[in-house]
C-alpha cells in the first residue's frame, strides 16, 4: 500500500543544534517513497530510520499523544508554525498536503523564552510558569458544593470552552514576531474570567499573570493577529481583548497588585 | 502454580457502608505533623496530578514527576468522551447502587466489589470538585449540566466537555497542581523517567530517575510513593496510547516486589481509525459517545464493493441493533468489537482492506440538523477528517477496534497499596476497579477517584499508622539501585548493533496483536510467549542505541521501554494461556457459547491472578478469591 505512483520524494533542511550552549545549523536531507497518507511526524519517523541504519544521530522532536490535543509536538515548518493547515497540529498535518520534489525546512519555535534543548525540542515550562502565577481557582479538594449550585448560562459555558481548548502548545508565541505570548495567557483568563467559579481571584489572576509572562522574557502584542491564524486549537484573538478589559479593571478598579513574579529554574 | 491466597484488606461491614466506616477508622496524621512528611507522585495524568495536588492541600510535601515535558501533556488529556458520575441530574433512575451494579457488569464480574461500590459512591463528588476548578462542562439552556448517554448504560450519567473531556478534567487537575508548586508544597519534576524503585526495610521509600533533559540519574527519598504512570496499551506497537506511554514504571516496581494483576485484560476499544500502512505509528479513536448518534453497519452481501450511499437500507446489516436490540449501538467495548471482528472475519468488511465497518450518522443528521451534530462532535469529525481525508458529514466514517486502555496493573488492596508497603497505585496503572472490561467513561472517574478522593485518607492511614525510620538518598539502597539504573541503560548502548529500537518494538506489537488480540487460544499464546522470548534475545544482541547516555537521547528513552515491554509481553502471554476462561476484553477461543459470547468459568476463575517475580523470570501466579456480598454473577446479556 505504501509504494503507488504518488508517492514523494523530499528534500528536508531541518535544524540541527546539540544542546542550548551550542550554535545550531541546518543539514539537508532526502527522503523518498513518502506515502501521501502518512502524517508529518510519521515522514519524520522514517527520516530518523533512515539516519539510524546510517549510523547517525536520529533528529530530536518532540511528540507524544499524536491526535492533536497533548500540545506537545512544535514544529515550525517552512515559516509556519505547525505548518500550512489551518487549526491542525504538526502530528494531524498529513504528507497529502506537499508535492513531489518539495523542499520542507523545518525548525524549532524561536523564542528567547524557549531555549533549545535538542534539534527541535525546546523548553516550554514558562508556559508552566504562567499558569502556576495564577491560572487557577483556588478551591481545595473537598471544599466544593454540589455542582448544580452553579448554574452557568450555556453561552458562556460555550464562550469559557472556546478558551480552554488551548493546548498550551506555544505556536502562538512561535508565530509571534515579538515572541509574545499574549493568546496562551488570555486563553486561561478568559475562560476563568466568563465562569462564576473564577470571579473571585479575577484581579489578582490577571495581573500575576501578565507580570509572569513579562518575568519569562516573552514580548508584548502588537495586535498582528498571527498567534490566532496559528493556533491549532482555534483560540480566538477576542481573549486578548478580554485580557485588556480584565487588566486595565484590575489596575483601576481594585485594590490587587501583581506578586512577585516566578524564579526559573529547577 | 502457588495457591496463595491475597488479602484485599476489604474493610468489613455491608458493602454500602465500608469505605464510611473505614473512613472513621483509618489513622490520621494532625495537621501540624503533616509537613513532616515526603510523597513521591509518579506521573500528573488525572489520577497523579489530582492526588499530588491533594496530598500538597492537605500539607504534605509532595514531589511530582512526569517525563513529558509539562504535567499538562499526560496522556489522560486525550480522553474524549465523558465521565460517569451517579447525580441522577436527568431524573432518570439512576443511583450509586445502579452505578457500581453497571461498572461491575460491565468489567465481567471480575473487579473488587468494594472498590467499585466506591468508586460509584464517590463519582459525584468528582463533578462537584470539577466544577468548583473550573471544568467547563456542557450546560442546558437553564445553565445547569448536561448529560449523555454511554455504553453499557440505560441511563445517561455522563459528563462531557465537547469531545475534549479528558483535556478539560487534566486542565483542571493540572492547575490545582500548579497552583500548590507556587505554593511551594509541590515540587516538579518534568522530562523526568523513573527506572526504579527504592525500598529500605521492605519500604518503598523512594525512587531512581534520569532527568531526560541531561541523562542524570537521580535518585529522591520520601515517606510513601505513588505511581500513577498509567496503562500498557503500548505493548501492542499501535495502540491510542500516547507515544510515551510505557509500562517500565510499574514494571520495574513489579521486580522489587509488587505483584502484576490481570495483565492479560486489555481493552480493545470498538471506535478508532483503522490502520492504513506499514509507517502507521499509532491509532485515533474516535469517542464512544459518537455511537449514541451513529449506527454501525456492513453490506448484507459479502463484497459489495458500492460505496456506501449507493447501498439501499435493505442491504445493509445493522450487526449490533440485530444482535444485541436491548442496546444497540450502545453495547460495551468488548462486545461491540468482537462483534465487529465478527463480520470482518466473515468477509463483510468494508474498505480497501475488508477490515473495517461503517460508522453512520446519516440518519442522526437528517433528524438533529447537521449543525446539532456538529456541536457535539465538531472536533472529533474534523480529526477524523484530517487523519483520513474523508467528510463524516457526507459519506460514513469507516472504523475498526484497537487497543486503547489496559484494565490489568499493579495488583493493589483495598487502601490502593501494593504488595510492597508504601508503595501505592491509582488509576490505570492499578487492576482494581474494571475487572475484564472498561466501560465508557469510567477511565476518568477513577483516575479521579482514586487522586482525589481515595488515596488522600489511605496514605495519611499508611504514615500514621507505620513507624518510618528517617531515610535519606544518602542511604545505601539509593546508591545501589541507582548504579543498576545506570548500568541498564549503558548495557543498552553497549550492544551496538544494527537494528533500530523502533522496528523491534513494532514486531513485538505484531506478536501480541496477531496472538493476544481480541482473540486468542492457547496455541496462540504459546506461540506468542516464545517469539517474544526469540525476540529479546536478539534485542540485546542486535539492538542499536545512537547517541549517549549523558545527554538528551530519545533513543535510549525508547529503548529501556521497549526492554521492559519484552519481558512484560511474556507475562502477559503467560496470564492469558493460565485463565482457562472467557471474560470481558479476555477472549479465548476455546471457551465461547454456541452465539460467539464470552463464557466465564466462574467456579475455576472468579479470581484475581496476581503475579509475583521471581529472581530467575519464572513469575509465580497467586490467587486473590473475589467474592460477591451484593451482586449475583450472571451471564452478562445486552440482548
Amino acid at each position: 500500500m505504501s509504494d503507488t505512483d504518488d508517492n514523494l520524494t523530499l528534500t528536508l533542511r531541518v535544524w540541527r543544534q546539540d544542546d542550548s550552549e551550542t550554535r545550531g545549523k541546518f543539514a539537508d536531507y532526502k527522503i523518498s517513497r513518502i506515502s501521501p497518507h502518512m502524517s508529518f511526524l510519521e515522514m519524520l519517523d522514517i527520516l530518523n530510520e533512515q539516519l539510524i541504519a546510517q549510523g547517525d544521530e536520529p533528529v530530536a522532536f518532540d511528540h507524544d499523544c499524536r491526535e492533536g490535543i497533548c500540545g506537545t509536538c512544535s514544529l515550525m515548518i517552512n515559516g509556519q508554525a505547525h505548518g500550512p493547515d489551518k487549526e491542525t497540529t504538526t502530528c494531524q498535518l498529513h504528507m497529502r498536503r506537499f508535492k513531489n520534489g518539495d523542499k520542507i525546512v523545518i525548525e524549532p519555535w524561536r523564542a528567547n523564552a524557549f531555549p533549545v534543548v535538542k534539534d527541535l525540542v525546546v523548553d516550554r515550562t514558562a508556559l508552566d510558569r504562567i499558569i502556576e502565577s495564577g491560572g487557577y481557582v483556588s478551591v481545595n479538594t473537598g471544599q466544593a458544593q454540589d455542582a448544580n449550585c452553579l448554574p452557568i448560562p450555556r453561552q458562556d459555558q460555550s464562550s469559557a470552552m472556546d478558551a480552554a481548548a488551548c493546548i498550551g502548545c506555544g505556536a502562538c508565541v512561535a508565530a509571534c514576531k515579538n515572541a509574545s505570548a499574549m493568546l496562551f495567557t488570555s486563553a486561561k483568563v478568559s475562560h476563568l474570567a466568563q465562569l462564576p467559579q473564577g470571579d473571585p481571584e479575577r484581579p489578582q489572576r490577571v495581573l500575576n499573570m501578565v507580570a509572569q509572562m513579562d518575568a519569562e522574557g516573552f514580548g508584548g502584542c502588537s495586535n498582528t493577529y498571527e498567534c490566532e491564524a496559528a493556533c491549532p486549537a482555534g483560540v480566538s484573538i477576542e481573549h486578548i481583548a478580554r485580557l485588556n478589559r480584565e487588566y486595565v479593571k484590575a489596575s483601576f478598579c481594585s485594590s490587587a497588585t501583581a506578586a512577585e513574579p516566578i524564579q526559573a529554574g529547577e | 502454580m502457588s495457591q496463595t491466597v491475597l488479602n484485599s484488606n476489604v474493610p468489613g461491614g455491608p458493602l454500602a457502608d465500608k469505605w464510611q466506616n473505614h473512613k472513621n477508622e483509618m489513622k490520621l496524621v494532625a495537621p501540624n505533623n503533616k509537613r513532616k512528611y515526603d510523597i513521591i507522585v509518579v506521573g500528573t495524568g488525572l489520577a497523579g496530578a489530582s492526588a499530588a495536588a491533594s496530598l500538597a492541600e492537605l500539607g504534605y510535601n509532595v514531589k511530582a514527576f512526569c517525563y513529558q515535558d509539562s504535567p499538562r501533556r499526560a496522556h489522560s488529556i486525550a480522553a474524549q468522551g465523558g465521565i460517569n458520575a451517579a447525580k441522577n441530574y436527568p431524573n432518570d433512575g439512576d443511583s450509586v447502587h445502579r452505578l457500581f451494579y453497571d461498572t461491575i457488569k460491565g468489567g465481567d464480574f471480575r473487579s473488587r466489589e468494594a472498590n467499585v461500590h466506591r468508586l460509584a459512591e464517590v463519582s459525584s463528588s468528582i463533578i462537584d470538585q470539577c466544577v468548583a476548578s473550573g471544568v467547563p462542562f456542557a450546560r442546558e439552556y437553564g445553565g445547569l449540566l448536561a448529560n449523555r448517554t454511554f455504553g453499557g448504560a440505560q441511563v445517561s450519567r455522563t459528563f462531557y466537555c465537547r469531545g475534549q473531556t479528558g483535556q478539560q478534567l487534566l486542565l483542571g487537575a493540572y492547575s490545582g497542581l500548579m497552583r500548590q508548586v507556587g505554593a511551594g508544597k509541590v515540587k516538579m519534576y518534568p522530562r523526568r523517567e523513573m527506572l526504579d524503585l527504592v525500598n529500605v526495610d521492605g519500604v518503598a521509600r523512594g525512587i531512581v530517575c534520569r532527568n531526560l533533559k541531561t541523562g542524570e540519574f537521580e535518585t529522591h527519598a520520601a515517606h510513601a510513593v505513588l505511581l500513577c504512570t498509567g496503562g500498557y496499551g503500548n505493548v501492542f506497537y499501535l495502540s491510542t496510547n500516547a507515544k510515551g506511554s510505557n509500562v517500565t514504571a510499574a514494571w520495574r516496581c513489579h521486580k522489587r516486589g509488587a505483584y502484576f494483576a490481570n495483565p492479560c485484560y486489555t481493552q480493545i476499544h470498538p471506535t478508532c481509525i483503522p490502520v492504513k500502512g506499514d509507517y502507521q505509528s499509532k491509532l485515533t479513536l474516535m469517542s464512544e459517545s459518537l455511537r449514541n448518534d451513529g449506527r454501525v453497519w456492513v453490506p448484507k452481501e459479502s463484497g459489495d464493493s458500492r460505496s456506501p450511499d449507493q447501498i439501499p437500507e435493505d442491504a445493509r446489516d445493522y450487526y449490533l441493533e440485530r444482535r444485541y436490540p436491548a442496546f444497540g449501538n450502545m453495547v460495551p467495548r468488548d462486545v461491540a468489537s468482537r462483534a465487529a471482528k465478527e463480520r470482518c472475519d466473515a468477509g463483510f468488511g468494508t474498505g480497501e482492506t475488508g477490515m473495517s465497518v461503517y460508522l453512520d450518522f446519516q440518519r442522526a443528521i437528517q433528524e438533529q440538523g447537521e449543525d446539532a451534530i456538529r456541536s457535539k462532535y465538531g472536533n472529533l469529525f474534523h480529526m477524523y477528517q484530517k487523519i483520513t481525508d474523508e467528510n463524516p458529514y457526507k459519506t460514513p466514517m469507516r472504523i475498526y477496534p484497537a487497543v486503547h486502555y489496559t484494565m490489568g496493573g499493579l495488583w493493589v488492596d483495598y487502601n490502593l497499596e501494593s504488595t510492597v508497603p508504601g508503595l501505592f497505585v491509582l488509576g490505570e496503572e492499578n487492576f482494581s476497579d474494571h475487572g475484564a472490561n472498561r466501560l465508557g467513561a469510567s477511565a476518568l472517574m477513577q483516575g479521579l477517584a482514586d487522586g482525589y478522593f481515595v488515596a488522600p485518607y489511605t496514605v495519611g492511614h499508611h504514615l500514621a499508622s507505620r513507624t518510618l525510620k528517617p531515610v535519606t538518598t544518602a542511604h545505601p539502597n539509593f546508591d545501589q539501585t541507582r548504579q543498576e539504573a545506570k548500568e541498564r541503560v549503558e548495557k543498552l548502548i553497549g550492544v551496538n548493533g544494527k537494528r533500530s529500537v523502533e522496528s523491534f518494538h513494532r514486531e513485538l506489537g505484531q506478536i501480541m496483536w496477531d496472538n493476544c488480540g481480541m482473540a486468542r487460544n492457547a496455541d496462540s499464546l504459546r506461540a506468542a510467549a516464545d517469539q517474544i522470548h526469540t525476540l529479546r534475545d536478539q534485542f540485546w544482541k542486535q539492538v542499536f542505541v545512537p547517541g549517549s547516555g549523558a545527554s538528551f537521547n530519545q533513543q535510549v528513552e525508547l529503548a529501556g521501554r521497549v526492554a521492559d515491554f519484552m519481558e512484560f509481553g511474556e507475562l502477559f502471554a503467560r496470564d492469558a494461556l493460565a485463565r482457562e476462561e472467557s471474560c470481558g476484553g479476555h477472549f479465548r477461543e476455546e471457551h465461547a457459547t454456541e452465539d460467539g459470547e464470552a463464557k466465564r468459568d466462574d467456579e475455576h476463575f472468579q479470581h484475581v491472578a496476581a503475579w509475583e517475580h521471581t529472581p530467575d523470570g519464572d513469575d509465580v501466579r497467586h490467587k486473590e478469591d473475589l467474592k460477591f456480598e451484593t451482586v449475583t454473577p450472571s451471564t452478562r446479556s445486552y440482548k
